[in-house]
Parts: structure tokens; sequence; C-alpha cells
């Protein structure tokens, strides 16, 4: 008795859902086990980690504010992902995209809201245009991998962040201490949506899952991306250019992550100081292969890795489970997503032998 | 001013040394063919697992406690690659999206793991050779040294040589440059790659010991602090030749070095981030460099981060 | 599922706990709530460590009365908002945050939650139902400043600093000041590396200032890693926040100690009399909340001396370390001669004295 793995003729669409789900659940599962061995109460931390942000509703407001950006940075990256371009340096682009639209305000700080903001979207949308952009050149003009360029201007735009909260950008009134001076309310956004739990960056996250599930599943560019990625020779044919592909996704990855960023300074805390790099730009890589890079599944993924990070925090008063748990477990939904990938394209055979053949009895 | 060289020297070698040793490991893992981002992971898996072992049996073994602390940093940091080896290699799953899973997955183990021993401290390494020798103000340029650092260099003196002068190097490097030509010839890719990635993961868990055990002789969460990512933008920086990674690892080191020497004698020309950012922005001008111009042997294996998709 | 149903989840999950103290309601009043929100973990023997010993300091002397609980590591972005506000919405009525980090979204929380008081560590602004507090770290850098003017045989003294703001330059110039009054031709040398927390960095680092010549080194960052490396260099050193004698024997002099224990068992004894008003207190070895750790058998008395005079002096109020004349580095007068800073003025230093090399 064997098992054969047999390449399906077309990837399997139960498959494609079910193993997400069932990577949550396992990871549900494998995590209430360990914790309990290595001494925590394992199935409340995990109670306390994935199931009570989604039932109490006074926690649905952080879930929703942590679900926004990972969405949205999220489906940038699908794009790209399904093309085989990887961007792993969205975080980069969320950084600099923020410090665009802080810009923006500070060199018009008495402009009225409806022009301020508008403005400053536009900005941030543009300065993570211009922070992909640099890889999307080397890529194209010099075959520098994406994968390192965008990873190395990260800790660039750091640095840069750093720089501009300390020297130019420092609060004359802020003692002193690196942080930007807060936007004034004509350059802000609200927390939440008056009268409900909702924040504007998740009313974004939802328009542009939509606007992405077009874009992929009905347009003729969706479908030239997802060829590039599955069939690079058969795209060349079929007039799509490679090189057009990765320009467009590392710019359309770097505005989602620069809109996510200017969005975030403009809702949240309204400055940009240290502590800000939250490192939604890695994260949205987990959400973007636990979506299995459709915008649907985004969308529900994005959610999900939020709802770990909120209760990753509850579990820590709740259960004195240390930080560090909520990342355990959302890598851990990641390995089971990534090996059932497989299940996904090939299906699982058992073969028995058949039974032998007793010989015909020889010549005599 | 010798005592001044020699100090500075001194202090390089302490900051390059943990790269070196994960980047080595990294360049066989490259060379096969196999991206593996997780550096940053199983360094601190090895960290971890290396105090935790060197204070758990610092008393019963005293001074062999550090010894079998490297041991079990290797054997941890293996063992994590191991998870990464079999997503990638058997399962074919991205690799990308894998290295980057075990990173954030070894952070925060290790932060778990770890989270007991903070404030502890273990007993040092002893040194290899004789006080008169380790101590002496100019001899300890050559000989006062952690033994990791000799190993280090020894390390990547071996894989320099495996690598361009072994039949079982010129393997590795063909399975990286072209895996399918490679398994019809019937050169075992896979238990090669998973080899290969063993490896990386042994080193990298070394050089993730080597902050835990010698450079601060402490557990802190990430302690590491972004060095792993160092390393692999070193890897490129090379251009996946060992000589050069010696010479890049001490390069890096300079930098790192020197941002410290300019900020402690008051030269604040640049402004502190612009040198923080040095290294990042050297490997990419470096890496626009190399994969430009094609120079011979300085490319990227041809199979890198691509999966292994035997057609029988 | 209807609405009552999410409730009565909510009560047997995490407020269930509260049970036993709802059932003492009728005979005795039910334990003050606190809580604390680090950005460090508990067992960094550094700055979290030192506010949950007062913390439990507190719990210690005011046993029945409070019950206390903390979050460590907690992210200093936006993320730090829900988990105050989650503190909050458990019962604390006092929640301390710790850490300069936390500031706006300590302000942004108690927006939202009028009736729960804050205190925000190391911070600047105020609210009807935020208070500030904050140590007067630099006064111990004076004492280890004297102590390095009187023991330094090369006359060049080290500073690990982390960022550039006014916390670290005070303690920079306070440290550099008390070593000039020993020993006027005292130089600090500078290195600032950008972190609160990075052993091997902090390691490097003080290695440098080993290298150019420092035979004291001063930490403003939270690891002993520094330590350490004064211990391999045969240097001395001074432990940052708690006593860090164990990592370095020899080289550890002495320490400042953050002791947070009194200012936190008062406010929760103000909260308990109902006298609890937002402050702005900046407490030092006055108040008790600025200690030394016992001075290493290698330090001579007469230095020893020296420092417990400088340590009577901040008690009784005799001895100021900014008390001019003080120039800074270009030579300009900042402070005129005799008289003290204020205040408000050292509260944003932004410069430094002269001879510090940065």
């Amino acid at each position: 008795m064997r098992i054969r793995l047999e390449k399906r003729l077309t990837p399997s669409r139960f498959m494609q859902i079910a193993t997400p789900v069932a990577s949550v659940l396992l990871t549900m599962l494998l995590g209430a086990i360990i914790f309990q061995l290595i001494g925590f109460d394992g199935p409340n931390a995990i109670f306390q980690t994935f199931i009570t942000p989604i039932v109490a509703p006074y926690k649905w407001v952080d879930v929703l504010t942590k679900a926004a950006p990972l969405i949205i940075i999220a489906l940038g990256l699908s794009l790209g992902n399904q093309a085989k371009i990887w961007n792993i340096g969205a975080e980069g682009q969320y950084i600099i995209g923020a410090l665009t639209g802080a810009g923006v305000a500070y060199s018009a700080p008495s402009a009225p809201g409806f022009a301020a903001i508008p403005l400053m979207i536009a900005a941030g949308i543009a300065g993570g245009m211009a922070w992909a952009a640099v890889p999307a050149f080397l890529k194209t003009r010099f075959r520098v991998s994406e994968v390192l360029s965008t990873l190395m201007l990260v800790y660039v735009a750091l640095q840069v962040l750093n720089y501009m909260v300390d020297v130019p950008w420092k609060d004359p009134n802020g003692h002193n201490f690196p942080q930007t001076a807060p936007l004034t309310p004509a350059q802000s956004l609200p927390q939440v949506l008056p009268g409900t739990v909702i924040p504007p960056g998740f009313v974004v996250a939802i328009v542009l899952t939509l606007l992405f599930w077009l874009l992929t599943t009905r347009s003729v560019y969706g479908f030239s991306v997802r060829t590039v990625g599955a069939a690079p020779e058969a795209a060349r044919y079929g007039g799509f250019d490679a090189s057009r592909t990765i320009w467009s996704t590392l710019m359309i990855s770097g505005a989602m992550a620069g809109l996510a960023g200017v969005i975030e300074v403009m809702s949240q805390l309204r400055l940009i100081n240290l502590g800000f790099p939250s490192g939604y730009g890695f994260t949205a890589i987990i959400v973007s292969f636990l979506g299995r890079l459709h915008p649907v599944g985004v969308f529900l993924a994005g959610l999900i890795l939020a709802v770990t990070y909120v209760g990753g925090q509850v579990a820590q008063t709740a259960v004195h489970v240390p930080e560090a748990t909520a990342g355990i477990f959302q890598a851990t939904m990641l390995f089971f997503i990534l090996a059932s990938d497989i299940l996904v394209r090939y299906r699982v055979r058992v073969i028995r032998d058949a039974p032998r053949v007793q010989p015909a009895e020889a010549v005599a | 001013m010798l005592t001044f060289i020699i100090d500075a020297l001194v202090t390089v070698v302490g900051v390059t040394t943990p790269i070196l040793l994960a980047a080595t490991g990294e360049l066989v893992v490259e060379k096969s063919g196999v991206l593996n981002l997780g550096v940053e992971g199983m360094m601190l898996v090895g960290a971890v697992t290396g105090f935790a072992i060197a204070l758990t049996y610092g008393d019963s073994l005293g001074a062999l406690a550090p010894w079998l602390g490297v041991v079990c940093a290797a054997l941890a940091g293996a063992a994590s690659s191991m998870l990464f080896a079999a997503l990638v290699l058997t399962l074919g799953s991205n690799q990308v999206a894998t290295g980057l899973a075990l990173t954030i997955f070894g952070i925060g183990l290790s932060s778990l793991i770890g989270s007991g021993y903070v404030g502890t401290i273990i007993p040092a390494f002893d040194s290899l050779f004789p006080d008169s020798l380790a101590g002496d103000p100019l001899w300890r340029v050559i000989f006062g040294y952690s033994p990791l650092v000799y190993f280090a260099l020894i390390m990547i003196f071996a894989v320099g040589w495996f690598l361009n002068r072994t039949r079982a190097g010129l393997i590795l490097r063909a399975i990286g440059e072209n895996d399918i030509s490679a398994h019809s010839i019937g050169y075992p890719v896979i238990p090669i790659r998973y080899a290969a990635i063993a490896f990386g993961g042994a080193m990298a868990g070394i050089g993730g010991c080597y902050f835990s055990m010698v450079m601060t002789p402490m557990w802190a969460e990430q302690m590491t602090a972004g060095r792993g990512w160092i390393a692999l933008a070193l890897v490129v920086f090379s251009g996946w030749r060992a000589g050069r990674l010696l010479a890049g690892a001490y390069f890096f080191g300079v930098l790192m070095t020197l941002e410290l020497y300019a900020k402690a004698s008051g030269f604040s020309f640049l402004p502190s981030q612009f040198w923080a950012a040095m290294p990042y922005l050297m490997a990419v001008v470096v890496l626009a460099v190399i994969s430009s111009r094609g120079v011979a042997g300085s490319e990227a294996p041809a199979c890198l981060g691509r999966p292994f998709l035997p057609s029988s | 599922m209807s609405l009552t149903t999410r409730r009565n989840f909510m009560k047997t999950t995490a407020v269930g706990l509260a049970a036993p103290a709802l059932l003492r309601r009728a005979w005795a009043a039910e334990p003050l709530k606190l809580g604390f929100v680090y950005p460090g973990p508990v067992g960094d023997y550094g700055w979290s460590w030192a506010h949950n010993k007062g913390r439990l300091a507190m719990d210690e002397a005011l046993k029945g009365q409070v019950v206390s609980s903390y979050v460590e590591n907690v992210k200093e972005d936006a993320s730090a908002i829900p988990i105050i506000k989650d503190l909050a919405q458990q019962g604390n009525k006092l929640i301390f945050t710790a850490s300069f980090g936390f500031m706006d979204q300590t302000i942004e929380a108690a927006k939202q939650l009028p009736d729960t008081k804050f205190e925000h560590c190391a911070g600047y602004k105020k609210a009807d139902n935020v208070g500030l507090y904050n140590e007067r770290f630099y006064q111990g850098r004076a004492v280890v400043g004297t102590i390095a003017g009187h023991m330094s045989k090369t006359g060049t003294i080290g500073y690990l600093g982390s960022f550039k703001i006014p916390e670290v330059v005070m303690g920079v110039n306070a440290f550099t000041l008390s070593a000039q009054a020993v020993n006027p031709k005292i130089t600090t040398k500078l290195v600032m590396i950008d972190s609160w927390f990075d052993p091997a960095k902090e390691a490097s680092a003080a290695e440098t200032l080993a290298n150019l010549g420092c035979d004291f080194i001063t930490t403003h960052t939270d690891s002993p890693a520094a330590l350490q490396v004064c211990e391999k260099r045969k240097i001395y050193g001074f432990g940052q926040g708690a006593d860090m004698s164990r990592f370095a024997p020899h080289a550890h002099l002495t320490a400042i100690e953050d002791n947070w224990g009194p200012y936190y068992i008062s406010r929760a004894k103000a909260m308990l009399d109902g006298t609890w008003k937002p402050d702005d207190v900046w407490m030092g070895f006055k108040e008790g909340c600025v200690e030394m750790a016992p001075y290493n058998k290698a330090m001579p008395d007469d230095v020893k001396a020296a420092a417990d005079k400088i340590i009577a002096g901040w008690k009784d109020g005799s001895y100021d370390v900014f008390t001019g004349e003080i120039k800074d580095q270009s030579g300009a007068v900042k402070v005129p001669k005799g008289q003290r800073m204020e205040d408000k003025d050292i509260a944003v230093m932004d410069w430094y004295v002269q001879g510090v090399q940065s």
C-alpha cells in the first residue's frame, strides 16, 4: 500500500476554501494542547485569543481597526503574489506613505479639511508608490530580486522615519521628544464613524475588497497578472508584458501600503512617533496567503488575524501568556496553510498493490 | 596608536562574527537553490536554546556547559530549519512565505521559551589560549577571542573549499543552477537540499547563540535585533561567493563599528540614522551592480527560490 | 445570538473573577483595582522590572485593600490604546502607563473613559483624569558622576545613551557636571544607540567607549550588557534602574535604583481616601524614589563619603547639580553663577554642557 500524489487537472475549489478554515481550526487545537502542556490554561488562552474578540462587543472596534490596514495592504500584495512578484517591503511603503501624508499636513497647516484630507491621502498613496518604484526599477532594469530589494528598503524607511521625527518634523512643543506635532482636526479622520464601531479605514477596506474582486476576476488586467504568474511563457505569447506587470503590481501594492499608513496616522494617534511601525506590512503577507490571494479570502483572513492580535492582548491580561503568543499562533496558521497548499494542487491517492498472482506451474 | 587599532579590530570582530556565522550557513542553502528567509527566527531559537542549556547545566558541567550550549543551539537551529525544509521541499510550498513564517514563529517561540530566563547569567566560555596570550594587549588581536570567532573563520574557509574544490560541492552548486538537469543525471536533489538547509539552520543557531553566550551572556527577547536580515543581505552582497562573503561581513562590521566610533567621537556631520541605514543601502546598491552585470559566478543560483518540480 | 447571551459570556469569563468580591460587598469594601502597563518584560531587570517591583510593594503594603494587574511588552504604537482601555474595562480604576511612549495613547484612552483615572510616567500631557509622574534620575547621575570624577584615571568617562530626549540629556549633563566638580578636566564621551534595549549594540557601544579611553561607563539603556563589557575590560560601570552587581561583581560600583514603591503606595492610598487629583510630580532622593545600590567594596572610603554627601545634599535641598555657572558646548553661559536651573528648563533640556563629546 502506497500513498501517491496525483496532480489534479484543475486546482480543487473545495480545498482552496477548506484548507484556510482547517488551518485556523488546527492552530486552535494545537495551540490549546501545547499551551496546556507548558503550564498555561491552554483552552482558555485559545478562547481569549480567538473567541473573545468575536463575541465581546467592546472589542469589535479594536478588531476592525486592526483589520483595516491588514486587509488594505494584503489586497495589494495578493495581486503581486498572483504574478509571483513578492513585495516583502510593504512595511517600508506603509511608513513612507504615512510620512508623505503627514508631510503634506505640516506644509499646509491651515488648509481646510475638505482640501487637506484628500491631499494627504493622495500624498500617502504617492509616497507608498514611490517607495515601491525603486524595487520595480531595480527589477526591470537590473534584474534585482524584489524580495531582497523591498526588504532592504524597509530598514531604510525605518531610519527615514527615525530621522524625520527627530529632526525636521519634531514637535516644537513636544519637549524635545522624537515625535511629530499632532495633526489638527481638519487633518484628521474620526476614529470611528459617528454612532458606529466602524473605523473609516474599514470602510475603505470593504470598498477596496470589492474593487479588487472586480479587478481580479472580471478584468483583462487581472487575467494578465494571473497568467504572468502561472505561465510566464504563455503570458508572453499572449502579449502580456512582464515588465509592465512588475511595475503595475509593485506600484499598486505600494499604493495600498501607503494608503493604509496615511489612514492609520490620520485616524489613530494623529501623530507619528518611533513606535509607529506596527508590523502590518509583514503581517499582511500572512493575510495574503491565508486568504489564498483572493480578495474575499483576504478580507476574511484580515479579520481573523486582527482577531488574533486583539485576542492575544486579552489573553495576556486574562491568562498571563506572554505577548509573543499571538505571533506563534499567526505563524502556525501560516505554516498549516502553506503545508496544505499541496492538497489544492495534488490529490492524495492510496494505491493498493495488486495481489500477487501465483505464477503458473512451471512447465514440467 | 597600535592599541587603538587593536581595540577597534577586536570590536569589529565581535560585531561581525554572528552575522558571518549565519551568512555562511545561508550561503550554502542558497547555493543549493533554496531561499530561506527564516534566518532571524532560527538565530533566536539558537540563542535561547544555547543560553538555556548552558544555564541548566552550568553547575553540573562547569566549563563544559557553554560548549554543550553551542551544540544544542546548532541542533535547535537545524530542527527549526527542518520545519521549513519539510514544507518547502516535500510539500512544495512557497519559499518566501514559509521563510517569513519561520521568522515570525522563531521570534515568538524564543520569546516564549526565554521568558523564564530573563535576568539570569551563565558561565562564560573559557578561552582557547592561555591567558598570557589571550589577555596580552598586543596578542589578543589574534588569540583573545571566543572560540566561536575561530569557528566562524574556519567554517567560511571550509565552506569555500567545499563549494569550489570538492565534488560534493560541485554537485550542490549544480543543483542550485539547474535542478531539473541535475535530477536527470541522477543527483539526489531533495536530500542534498535538506542537508543544506539543515546546515544553514545549524549555523544560524550558532550565530544566534553568539549573542546570548558571548557578546552579552544573557537572554533578552529579540536580542538579535535584525542581524539575521543583515546576514541575508550579506549573502547577496557577496555575490554568493565565500571569499567575498568573508570580506563583506567584515565590511559590514566595520560600517557598524564606524557608526559607534563616529558618535562617540562627536563626528555628527551626517545624522546617525544615515549610518544605521548604510548596510541596507549598500546591499541594494551592490545588488544592482552584480545582478545587472551578470559577472560570471556572481549571479544568484539560477534555481534560487523556485520549487523543485521534477516532471517524473 | 441575543445581546444578553453575549453579556453572559463576558460575565462568566473575564469578570467572573470578581464574584468573590461581589459576595463580600455586603460587609467589606471591594478592593481597589489598579492597572499597570509596561513597555518591556517584567524580567528585564531594568525599567519595567523596577515598576513591577513598585507594584508588588504596593500590593504588600495595602494587602486586602488593592488588587493590581499588569500587561507587559506593550508596543508603543496605537495598539496600546485598546490595551489601556481593556484594563479599564476589567474594572481597574487607576491605570499607570509606565513609558513616555504611551503618552498620546493614555490621553486618548482617558478621553474615551472619563470615569477612569490615569497616570502617565515620563511625559508632559495632562488631562482632567490624567496625572503625571516621573523621577529625577539625574540626581542619581550626579552621585555616579561624583564617584567617576574621584576614581577615573584617564579623565574620560562614558555615557551610553538611548535617544536624544530631555531625560537622557539631563542625565548626561548631571553626570558630567558632577564629575567636573571633582576633576574639572573630565570629558564625557556620549554614544546614542537609538534604542532602549539592544544588548548586542549596547555591548559594542560600551566596547567602543572603552576603546576610546573611558574607564567609567554609565548607561541609559535597559540591559546589563554594558556592565558585562566593563567587567571584561576591567573598567568600572554603574547599574541602571536596578542593582546589577550580579552581572559584573567587580565592575559594578553602584547603581541608580528606581524605587517606585513609595509613590504607588501613596497614590493607591489617595484613591482609597478619595483624595486623588491629577498631579505633576517629579520625585528624587528626598521622596525616597531614587536610591543608590550598596557600594562596591572596591570603592575607597573617601569616595563613598563624597557620594553620600551628594545624596544628603539632594535630600535636604542644599545641593543641586544644575547650579550655575553652566556653559554649553559652544561656551555660552546657560545658567549664571550661583543660580539654580528651574524645573521647567531642566524638563526640556536639549543642549549638552561643555566637556561632553557628542
